[in-house]
């Protein structure tokens, strides 16, 4: 199925979760945080949130800024 | 020729704020603290991490700015690029740092709150969050009625907001009134070192005020940052007048000292500035 993973088209697994989405990415064990569709999804839940076809998805971190 | 009796006043209205201590006789800088959410600090300069050269640089000028609180922001993960890359918070431990996540590129109330969300995720639920909301990209001024909208939300959610607003005692008092922890009113559009534009408006809201009030934006150098405090505010958060100096960490340097100086001037009470001179050797006493 196609995702947008930080607004670029992605190919995935059906029903994959979001942990196997970011073991993918070589994210695990990063300081990040994860919205689906502008909604928060809680790092406890990474490893039951399934994500379905056309979700948007946006992981983010802490730049420098002022 | 027309001469004005009037005396131009620059800096010299004394400030007169019921909630500051008043002069100490011998002041004593570790007891000088100020309190945000329930925390106290020392450092009275506040430091955003944004425009430096590198993260090398970054470290070196929080250090010599001696900056308890610093700011960053909250963006995509470079996904599939430079894995290795140190983060941020590797060089600027929230261990160590009080990290104030900003809101710093949302034009509306809906994407500041959402931004606030993720980033108090990304730090385990740590609630301090420096809220902006702007109006244009040519001035980045607030857009204050969207500001209060998302305070307003964030507030009813449980964070803390520091909020960054125009330098109107009105509006002020308004983002006081329903619960924001500290107010940050611009001295000048951000990344513009123009200096403190109004004065007597940053006096009236340090006058007002029952928060921390601290100046956020728009200082260019050291004596800027000193006539932030010498007006009575609590603090001053500063990004580009220290990145943007042709030496950052020696103008970090340089901040730390203003905004020490400038306090201690606050504490001791500057003199009433006048028109014409008086003596300042005795006039008694002369033999000539």
């Amino acid at each position: 199925m196609k995702i947008s993973v930080n607004g670029r088209s992605t190919e995935v697994p059906d029903g994959i979760v979001m942990s196997a989405l970011l073991a993918s990415l070589e994210l695990t064990g990063q300081r990040l945080a994860v919205e689906v569709n502008e909604e928060l999804v809680a790092r406890s839940r990474f490893e039951e949130h399934r994500l379905a076809s056309g979700d948007r998805v946006e992981i983010i971190h802490a730049v420098g800024g002022g | 020729m027309r001469v004005s009796g009037e005396i131009v006043y620059a800096v010299s209205i004394p400030p007169n704020r019921e909630s500051d201590p008043r002069p100490m006789s011998s002041p004593n800088p570790a007891a000088d603290t100020f309190t945000v959410a329930g925390r106290a600090y020392r450092s009275r300069l506040l430091l955003g991490t944004g425009k430096y050269k590198d993260l090398d640089e970054t470290r070196r000028a929080v250090e010599a700015s001696g900056a308890q609180i610093v700011t960053v922001a909250v963006r995509r993960t470079n996904i599939g690029q430079t894995p290795n890359e140190p983060s941020i918070l590797e060089v600027l431990p929230p261990e160590r740092y009080t990290i104030l996540p900003n809101t710093a590129g949302c034009y509306d109330a809906k994407t500041a709150v959402r931004t606030c969300r993720l980033a108090r995720e990304l730090l385990d639920g740590h609630k301090l969050v420096k809220l902006e909301v702007l109006g244009d990209e040519k001035t980045l001024f607030p857009d204050v009625v969207a500001t209060l909208e998302a305070a307003e939300e964030l507030i009813a959610d449980g964070f803390d907001v520091m909020v960054y607003t125009n330098d109107d005692p009105i509006m002020a008092k308004r983002l006081e009134e329903i619960g924001c922890v500290a107010v940050m009113p611009l001295a000048a559009p951000i990344g513009s070192g123009l200096g403190i534009r109004n004065r007597l408006n940053i006096l009236t809201i340090v006058e007002n005020a029952k928060v921390p009030i601290l100046v956020d934006a728009g200082v260019g150098t050291a004596s800027d940052a000193a006539v932030a405090m010498e007006l009575g505010c609590d603090g001053v958060l500063m990004n580009t007048a220290i990145a943007a100096a042709r030496d950052p960490v020696l103008m970090a340097s340089a901040m730390r000292k203003a905004i020490e100086a400038g306090r201690e001037a606050f504490l001791a009470g500057r003199m009433p500035a006048k028109r014409f001179a008086s003596a300042s050797s005795p006039l008694e006493g002369m033999f000539f």
